[in-house]
């Protein structure tokens, strides 16, 4: 999938990876994909539930050997 | 008989009207790193999911929140004394269990840096900067001996306060969760 801003967050744990993509998303603009890289299997269920709790759109998982990729779209400000 | 009914109905309807905001209200009784570090991690994922987070610290939870550094100013000879064998600051607190003698806390703190995994004190700041309210009990500090002052507590703790403002916060909360 083809993202506009790639986070990497390797090596965190929860709740981390929440908080960097909450800072991160303030960079994005409305309809942007943020690409985000960790290894925490955690993020595979609290990403979803996320963009749930916030509003934003979640597009889907991909697991590349240990490298877990969150895909998730800015819907609003 | 019928009136009661309706008194009832009125009750039951005026029951629903409190409506709940998108909040998070964490009661921290305990002071066990553990426990502080659940409370932290909650409050902050809270925050990240846009909800308004308030943490109250009572009891031992007190501990968390004291400042790290000199000394906790109180009178008299059993609130100093308390205060020395209960010194507290988020440096300090140690694990609930397999603490032995401080090396299991050693152990976790040391886990807790290789997993890139915050410490409580930064945790402290981070949950400050994501707008995260900190109240320390009054009515606590009594009973633990210390004085219900700002300088007791570290500067990013927002106010001071008893119960009913807890209560308050409580009832307005979709969540809320005692440690």
């Amino acid at each position: 999938m083809k993202a506009d801003k790639t986070l990497d967050c390797m090596g965190f744990y929860c709740p981390l990876p929440i908080v960097k993509t909450v800072e991160k998303f303030k960079e994005l603009k409305t309809g942007e994909i943020l690409e985000m890289v960790g290894d925490d299997r955690g993020i595979i269920k609290d990403m979803p539930a996320w963009c749930e709790a916030t509003g934003h759109e979640f597009l889907g998982v991909e697991e590349e050997g240990g490298e877990i990729k969150v895909y998730m779209k800015k819907t609003h400000d | 008989m019928a009136t009661k009914e309706k008194v009832m109905t009125a009750v039951k309807e005026k029951d629903q009207e409190v409506e709940k905001e998108n909040r998070l209200t964490i009661a921290v009784l305990s002071g066990d790193l553990e426990r502080a570090l659940a409370a932290f991690m909650l409050a902050t994922t809270g925050a990240s999911m846009g909800m308004k987070v308030s943490m109250f610290f009572t009891f031992w939870g007190l501990n968390i929140i004291k400042k790290n550094e000199g000394s906790i100013k109180s009178k008299g000879l059993m609130r100093k004394m308390l205060n020395m064998m209960n010194r507290g600051g988020s440096k300090r607190l140690k694990l609930s269990r397999f603490n032995m003698f401080g090396l299991g806390t050693w152990m976790m703190k040391g886990l807790m840096k290789e997993t890139n995994m915050p410490s409580i004190d930064e945790f402290i700041i981070m949950a400050k900067d994501m707008g995260v309210e900190l109240i320390g009990c009054t009515t606590t500090c009594g009973v633990m001996g210390i004085a219900p002052e700002e300088e007791t507590f570290r500067s990013e703790v927002d106010s001071l306060s008893g119960a009913a403002y807890f209560l308050n916060l409580a009832s307005k909360s979709k969540v809320t969760l005692f440690i």
